[in-house]
């Protein structure tokens, strides 16, 4: 018998809210008299590290959530509002030692300047543990938050005709030059810029600072940075994506893509398709994880965990469905769903609690453990950085004169 | 007769960075940058119970004469950020960003500091800054458009668009009853709708109301329309006009427009900055400052510092030598970009004719004019001097009390908090302890709920 060994999987954990399903709120658990407060955060991120996960992701969006894509439902019985998510990870940083945390930015209506600067301050207060999640946006009532640009109404059906996709292909390569400025940003000063030199009074060395000069289509940008080079040189960036047009952000501008598969085969798919867009995009011989996203109700008995599904479907008054595949079951079934569809080349997995407080500690205390066992996941902190705990390495500044 | 109470002092604590006070060559000084640096100095302040911590902001990096600005520090972390993290590290401080109203817009101004109000439980402030700098544009969407005339009306949208927003909550909607099923009592929560000249939005808000209900709002330009913003809008004002006289012609000056807003005179503080040179002894604390001052003013900072008026290269010039005798550049075209100390020098020709005749009647070099021209320490002494200084400023009506700008990072402010406050409290005029857990207790302003309230009854 072959003993080849078992290739370690990554783990991150997706925070929104009391849990993703969305009568999450009202389980005993669930705190949400305190998804307001610092506290609330912390204490979802400590059980995270504690369970050595990679990173945690925060989710975020412009308006209030809505069960319909397109527009405000106007439903009182689920849990709206919610903080920044950038200042959420940021409150959270000097608490944790290890933990990576990656907050979600709309690139549709943001600057990419304050972007930057922002997620490099992360990088700096986090000591190295900074990502961010970059995200669109179609809908017509977040635009007229702003005030700068009119969206058409959206229906899911017409995004996928050739009109949608040519809609959704312009917001995505909106995201794709954000990133890419952000990217160009946090390269625009080289590591050692910051000279201290008493004898010629000059603080930096200007030419080590650089004009990133961007033009592009919805943005100009000229640089440099105000925020010098973060710890990581670039922190993570990753993104969710469901098909060909976000796979080819991915593709040009990801460290880590979460992708949605039903199973084994669907995951080869996807990860051929996006292989093949990073061969187009330039980028074959870098690395990208690809992460599997999942939606998880864990408990020790599966009949516990689909009763609690079944049970939260009923408050709901419908069915939870999910962009992700549902899981419900014990964490040894989970162990070998994810082992199952790691094989077909992913390097991790996104785990969405569907109650922050019930299957957070289920991912912590019982599939890591059992991953352990198998051998698959680590049983301390390997690395100080983001970067490090994936295995990726500190990138070489572009502008730096070889 | 009873004697008028004594006013308390209000202090706060600005990080030093980006400016020619800060002495980076000195060899305490530490990274302007590292989160351990920020931490040090907000603990510092919270120990000795200052009020609140300052940030400034800066959206591009100085460049003189088409190149880079090198010899003062560079390079800043992102104000928000940076707070929210402080919030972590500290219990009751206070946390002040600036935030500029020309490169942001509304939604996400008002989203980010009801944010960091919830995540420090209602210690967040907001210095408000305008723009209209085309230069710093460069780095924004929005570019370079605005008009000059129009970044004080656009300031004043901006600010009123966030207190809409702030205020389309208002506190009682979140009832999170898991029984019965319901989370929010309104499903309008959050709405508005505003269209000015700037702004046309409209939407849902989706932050709730914050512990401040507002953010504490600081004012800090100095023009004829900066000082209305403030009388009009503000809780506090960040002004650069810390010695006596000057102080008092602008603290009546401030205090007295507020009648015509419906406001008291207790509604809106005067915050001076202050930088200061503090040594055991007055003696050695004046030779500390004139040290630091000489640090602070290089012989190449001096010439540069020149180039702001002149508007011209002046590097051929011996900065130990006599001031130039050609006359400054007064096309528009400035040699200095996103300085905003240039706009002190309206009248260049003046400003160069008094520094000769000052220069000549000295016999003072470059560089000896800018050390005895420039920002001198506000409070220079022992602790014991400092102190009472202080104390009679604020009662003579100069301030309600200082920001401080130490001159090191990060621990310019620990003697001050160490050994001057202490006296501050012996005599009755600082707190030793903290009132209440929020910024708007600390600076002695009602909740913004309790003034509506005063405002409607």
């Amino acid at each position: 018998m072959s003993t080849t060994p078992r290739t370690p999987l990554h783990l991150a954990v997706a925070l929104d809210g009391t849990g993703w399903h969305p009568a999450s709120w009202r389980e005993q658990v669930a705190r949400p008299r305190d998804l307001f407060t610092a506290g609330y955060w912390a204490d979802l991120v400590a059980e995270a590290e504690r369970g050595l996960l990679d990173f945690v992701t925060f989710e975020d969006g412009l308006a209030l959530q809505s069960s319909s894509y397109g527009e405000l439902d106007g439903r009182t019985d689920q849990v709206r509002g919610r903080l920044d998510a950038v200042l959420t990870a940021a409150r959270i940083a000097p608490l944790t030692r290890h933990i990576g945390l990656v907050p979600t930015v709309i690139a549709t209506h943001t600057e990419p300047f304050h972007i930057s600067k922002a997620i490099a301050t992360l990088d700096y207060v986090s000591t190295g543990r900074a990502g961010l999640r970059v995200q669109i946006s179609a809908r017509p009532h977040e635009a007229g938050h702003f005030g700068r640009r009119v969206f058409p109404p959206i229906d899911l059906n017409e995004l996928r005709s050739p009109a949608g996709q040519e809609r959704l292909t312009d917001l995505f390569d909106e995201a794709a030059d954000h990133v890419e400025v952000v990217r160009r940003l946090w390269d625009s000063w080289e590591d050692d810029a910051e000279i201290r030199d008493a004898a010629t009074g000059r603080f930096i060395d200007r030419d080590k600072l650089h004009y990133i000069d961007f033009q592009g289509k919805h943005f100009s940008v000229k640089g440099p940075s105000i925020t010098p080079r973060p710890p990581q040189g670039q922190p993570l960036v990753t993104a969710l994506a469901h098909q060909t047009v976000p796979y080819r952000l991915l593709a040009r501008q990801a460290d880590v893509g979460y992708v949605t598969p039903q199973d084994a085969a669907h995951a080869r798919a996807i990860v051929a398709e996006i292989r093949a867009e990073q061969e187009a995009a330039g980028r074959a011989g870098e690395p990208l994880h690809v992460f599997g996203d999942l939606v998880v109700f864990v408990d020790d008995e599966q009949a516990a965990a689909e009763d609690r599904r079944a049970r939260l479907d009923a408050l709901a008054g419908e069915p939870y469905t999910s962009d992700a595949r549902i899981f419900a079951g014990t964490p040894a079934q989970l162990a070998d769903l994810l082992q199952e569809v790691s094989e077909e080349g992913l390097s991790g997995f996104r785990l969405r609690p569907a109650v922050a407080g019930h299957d957070l500690p289920a991912i912590t205390r019982g599939l890591v453990p059992e991953l352990q066992r198998r051998g698959v996941f680590r049983t301390a902190y390997e690395a100080d950085t983001l970067r490090g705990l994936l295995g990726l390495a500190r990138p070489a500044n572009r502008y730096a004169a070889v | 007769m009873t004697s008028k109470p004594l006013k308390q002092i209000h202090l706060a604590a600005h990080f030093p960075g980006v400016n020619n006070t800060t002495v980076w060559s000195d060899p305490r000084a530490g990274s302007h940058i590292e989160f351990s640096s920020f931490a040090h100095f907000a603990r510092t302040a919270e120990r000795a119970r200052f009020d609140f911590l300052f940030l400034a902001e800066g959206l591009r990096l100085r460049e003189q004469g088409g190149k880079i600005y090198d010899l003062d520090v560079v390079g800043r972390p992102d104000t928000f950020t940076v707070l929210a993290a402080l919030a972590a590290v500290t219990e009751h401080l206070g946390l002040t960003g600036t935030i500029n109203s020309t490169f942001n817009e509304p939604y996400e101004v008002a989203r980010q500091f009801a944010g960091l109000d919830h995540l420090s439980g209602g210690r967040a402030a907001w210095n408000v800054v305008t723009s209209w700098d085309a230069f710093t544009g460069e780095n924004f969407r929005r570019g370079g458009f605005l008009p000059q005339q129009e970044r004080y009306s656009r300031a004043k949208e901006f600010l009123a668009t966030a207190n809409e927003l702030f205020d389309s909550w208002h506190g009682d909607e979140i009832v999170a009853d898991q029984a019965n099923g319901v989370f929010l009592r309104d499903a309008k929560a959050g709405a508005f709708a505003h269209t000015g000249q700037h702004f046309d939005i409209h939407g849902q808000f989706n932050v709730p109301r914050s512990p401040q209900g507002r953010p504490v709002i600081f004012q800090a330009g100095d023009s004829e329309e900066g000082r209305e913003f403030a009388a009009s809008s503000a809780d506090a004002v960040f002004s650069r006009h810390a010695t006596l006289e000057a102080g008092q012609a602008f603290y009546t000056d401030v205090k007295n427009r507020l009648a015509k807003y419906g406001r008291r005179h207790d509604q809106l503080l005067i915050l001076p900055a202050a930088s200061f040179a503090l040594a055991d002894t007055d003696a050695e604390a004046e030779e500390l400052a004139r040290e630091v001052r000489r640090q602070q003013v290089s012989g190449a900072t001096a010439l540069k510092h020149l180039e702001f008026v002149w508007n011209r290269d002046l590097s051929s010039y011996d900065p130990e030598g006599p001031l130039p005798d050609i006359d400054p550049d007064v096309s528009d075209n400035h040699i200095s970009k996103g300085r905003a100390q240039v706009r002190m020098y309206r009248d260049p020709l003046a400003t160069a004719r008094e520094w000769r005749e000052l220069a000549a009647a000295n016999n003072w070099s470059i560089r000896d004019l800018v050390i005895n021209t420039g920002n001198r320490q506000t409070f220079v002494g022992s602790p014991a001097t400092i102190a009472r200084t202080i104390n009679d400023y604020v009662q003579a009506d100069t301030a309600d009390g200082f920001i401080l700008v130490p001159h090191i990072t990060p621990t310019g402010l620990d003697d001050f908090a160490y050994k001057v406050v202490p006296l501050l409290q012996e005599r009755g005029v600082f707190r030793t302890e903290y009132e209440g857990p929020t910024l708007r207790h600390h600076l002695g302003l009602a909740h913004p709920d309790a003034v509506d309230d005063r405002v409607a009854s």
